[in-house]
């Protein structure tokens, strides 16, 4: 038990790199809210233009979710921060991990919202028209706000999943929580830091994926 | 665009890369034969622990699956390769790579099976129980197809998930696909090898994504 | 807008076609309402009569022919469709009511976004329109604390507060309990009283004899005959009329 405290809790570890971790996780956090507001404004963006239905705008926008919901993201991490320097375009790493992960929350996020769209009753729109609203005004005063209530608990959870992703950023350096850790187990060649970062990633996520399971059981729909 | 079709296109390069990323794609998918089924019988059972009767099995349940869809799989998956060999628990990266994706993806399954059978309506139970059906019969027999069926999309995603989750393999060193092209990116300083991975995982999962987009639409109606 | 010719009906409708693919729905259907006047369609189902009235706000586009409000075309070049729309108010089977938005949010909207009128200068009106259905006390409600009544209700004052030319009732009371029919058909005599020009697709043949001017019975996409209620309730003429209407007296 002890020797287990030793390896996995240590006090001295802990005490000298707590700063360190505290510090990744600042930026961890910063990159999360970064990447959910701007990858759901971008998919949901995408959404809505879609709603046009203007053929190929909306092929293009389908082709685009569907490449970066097939592909894993740490591929195109890699491919972006050393492949892009060979073409002159030298980006930092947690720039790097900020557009890779809001182009894949946005692809996510655009699905999601279509079919939000798509599943909002067609009398919607009938009223709506009917008493002369435009097609826009419609799409963003009546359809949007329905279709962005049905479709908040798989928001919620692909946002979660994705902020996630963050840690991908210790491959490349960027120094979030996981980026701290690794960094601090290989200085104090004690795991501590790493059961640390565990924590870290706890704290913060916890409440995100309790508050999704209890959004999920609240909008689940009486009937089913 | 010369240089975007040397740096990022070079079929000479890709060509040299192939065989080791071919490689890499059998021991990918060997993972994922190994994760897939392991994850979802996992999940399967965390799920049916989650709605047992019994609160500490379903307290246990849900604490464990709210646990690692709060952890980040590579932070898991560096705890256990990098972080248990100093309690004198070294495991190769494979076995690593397997019990830290069956431990995230047991809980995403979870997740999935668990809103599947909350799906199926409570009338089903009871006619199948008052037909005399124990309640592992009607788990089998009556609950659970419905609640496959009623998942199946999410079920396939998950799946897809799980495909793209393999390539954080790479960073324990576990020769899969990523870490193949990556080591060729990393002698040669040309990104096309990574490419050319790419472009595999795109074969291998686009099709799924249609799949999955074609189902949704059709529950969605 | 300008006060239309002494003499031009509030509503008309001339050789009206529309076909679903080979099906041919609409085949030549010449109506016009006059101000203040009520006029019901009845008919069996398939008759096309749902589609006649959609076509009347254009909620289907009509394969030919014309409708104009108060003489103003709503079909062809150069329509500004949705301001002709203002002119013509739809209350609809299933109510379609927003559900993000209180009963005032749901009067609201078109005033505020279509009409640009105030915050303030809405709210009187959606007030008023609410008053008149009977629910100044339900504004603050969403749609899900409101019955099926209640919630129809609304939608009519949604549709009035836009001060429409004439109103289009397609089955306004099919979705609804039997208990709760009475309110929504009490407030549709109201808004007649007040002088609404009103087509009403329905089944509510009680209401009809009572309330109606006239009534058209439809039949495989065309006008079969049309007259007061009196008239075509107690002595039909047509073969179709009296085997439709049988089924009715049981």
């Amino acid at each position: 038990m002890e020797q287990f405290l030793d390896t996995f809790l240590n006090p001295v570890v802990l005490a000298k790199y707590t700063p360190a971790i505290l510090q990744g996780t600042m930026v961890t956090v910063i990159l999360s809210v970064l990447i959910v507001l701007c990858g759901i404004g971008l998919g949901a963006g995408l959404a809505c233009i879609r709603a046009y239905r203007v053929r190929l705008i909306s092929f293009v926008i389908v082709i685009f979710a569907d490449v970066l919901r097939a592909l894993p993201p740490l591929v195109v991490i890699l491919l972006m921060f050393f492949g892009l320097p060979n073409v002159g375009i030298l980006l930092s790493a947690s720039v790097v991990l900020f557009i890779v992960l809001t182009l894949v929350l946005a692809a996510f996020a655009e699905e999601i919202v279509w079919a939000g769209i798509t599943a909002t009753p067609k009398g919607q729109w009938e009223a709506a028209r009917s008493t002369g609203l435009t097609f826009t005004q419609t799409l963003f005063h009546v359809v949007l706000p329905q279709a962005m209530r049905m479709v908040i608990p798989p928001l919620t959870n692909r946002a979660i999943a994705i902020t996630k992703m963050t840690a991908l950023g210790m491959v490349i350096g960027v120094p979030d929580i996981l980026g701290q850790a690794t960094t601090a187990q290989s200085f104090s060649a004690n795991a501590s830091p790493l059961t640390l970062a565990a924590i870290a990633y706890v704290v913060l996520f916890l409440p995100f994926v309790i508050a999704s399971r209890w959004l999920e059981s609240r909008f689940a729909s009486p009937g089913a | 665009m010369e240089q975007i079709i040397q740096q990022f296109f070079n079929v000479e390069i890709m060509i040299k890369a192939l065989p080791l990323v071919i490689k890499g794609l059998g021991i990918t998918l060997l993972i994922c034969a190994v994760v897939i089924p392991m994850g979802a019988i996992g999940g399967l059972f965390a799920a049916i622990g989650s709605l047992s009767p019994n609160r500490a099995v379903r307290w246990l349940s849900i604490g464990f699956v709210d646990l690692f869809r709060a952890i980040p799989p590579l932070v898991l998956l560096i705890f256990i390769y990098a972080g248990l060999p100093f309690a004198g628990l070294s495991l190769s990266p494979f076995v690593a790579v397997t019990i830290g994706f069956f431990l995230n993806n047991s809980a995403y399954f979870a997740e999935i099976f668990r809103a599947g059978l909350l799906s199926v309506p409570r009338g089903q139970t009871e006619a199948a129980r008052s037909t005399g059906l124990s309640q592992a019969q009607t788990l089998t027999y009556v609950t659970l197809p419905q609640a496959t069926r009623n998942v199946l999309p999410d079920l396939l995603s998950n799946v897809v998930e799980v495909v793209k989750l393999t390539s954080l393999a790479s960073v324990v060193s576990l020769g899969e696909m990523l870490h193949a092209a990556g080591l060729v990116r990393s002698l040669t300083y040309n990104a096309s090898p990574l490419i050319l991975a790419a472009g595999i995982y795109l074969l291998l999962l686009w099709p799924l994504v249609r799949v999955i987009a074609r189902f949704e639409r059709r529950i969605a109606s | 807008m300008t006060t239309p010719a002494p003499g031009t009906a509030t509503l008309e409708v001339r050789a009206l076609h529309k076909s679903f693919g080979a099906l041919k729905v609409l085949e030549g259907i010449d109506l016009s309402v006059q101000r203040s006047e009520m006029v019901f369609v009845l008919g069996p189902s398939g008759s096309g009569k749902s589609t006649m009235l959609r076509c009347c706000n254009r909620l289907e586009e009509p394969d030919s022919g014309d409708i104009l409000i108060e003489g103003d075309p709503l079909t062809g070049p150069g329509v500004d469709l949705n301001k002709m729309r203002q002119r013509v108010g739809m209350v609809f089977q299933s109510f379609n009511l927003y559900p993000h938005l209180s009963a005032m949010g749901n009067v609201t909207l078109a005033l505020r976004r279509v009409q640009k009128k105030s915050k303030a200068e809405a709210e009187d009106l959606a007030i008023a329109a609410l008053a008149e259905v009977g629910l100044s006390d339900r504004a603050g409600h969403h749609p899900a604390q409101l019955s099926g009544g209640q919630q129809q209700r609304v939608a009519i004052a949604r549709a009035l507060a836009l001060k429409p030319t004439v109103m289009l009732f397609d089955e306004p009371t099919s979705a609804l309990d039997p208990e709760l029919v009475g309110d929504v058909l009490d407030v549709m005599r109201t808004v007649k009283d007040h002088g609404m020009t009103m087509l009403v697709v329905s089944h509510e043949m009680k209401f009809a004899r009572d309330a109606a001017d006239r009534v058209i019975f439809m039949a495989d996409g065309a006008i079969v005959e049309q007259g007061p209620p009196e008239q075509i309730f107690g002595a039909p003429t047509h073969d179709r009329t009296r085997a439709f209407l049988s089924r009715f007296h049981g």
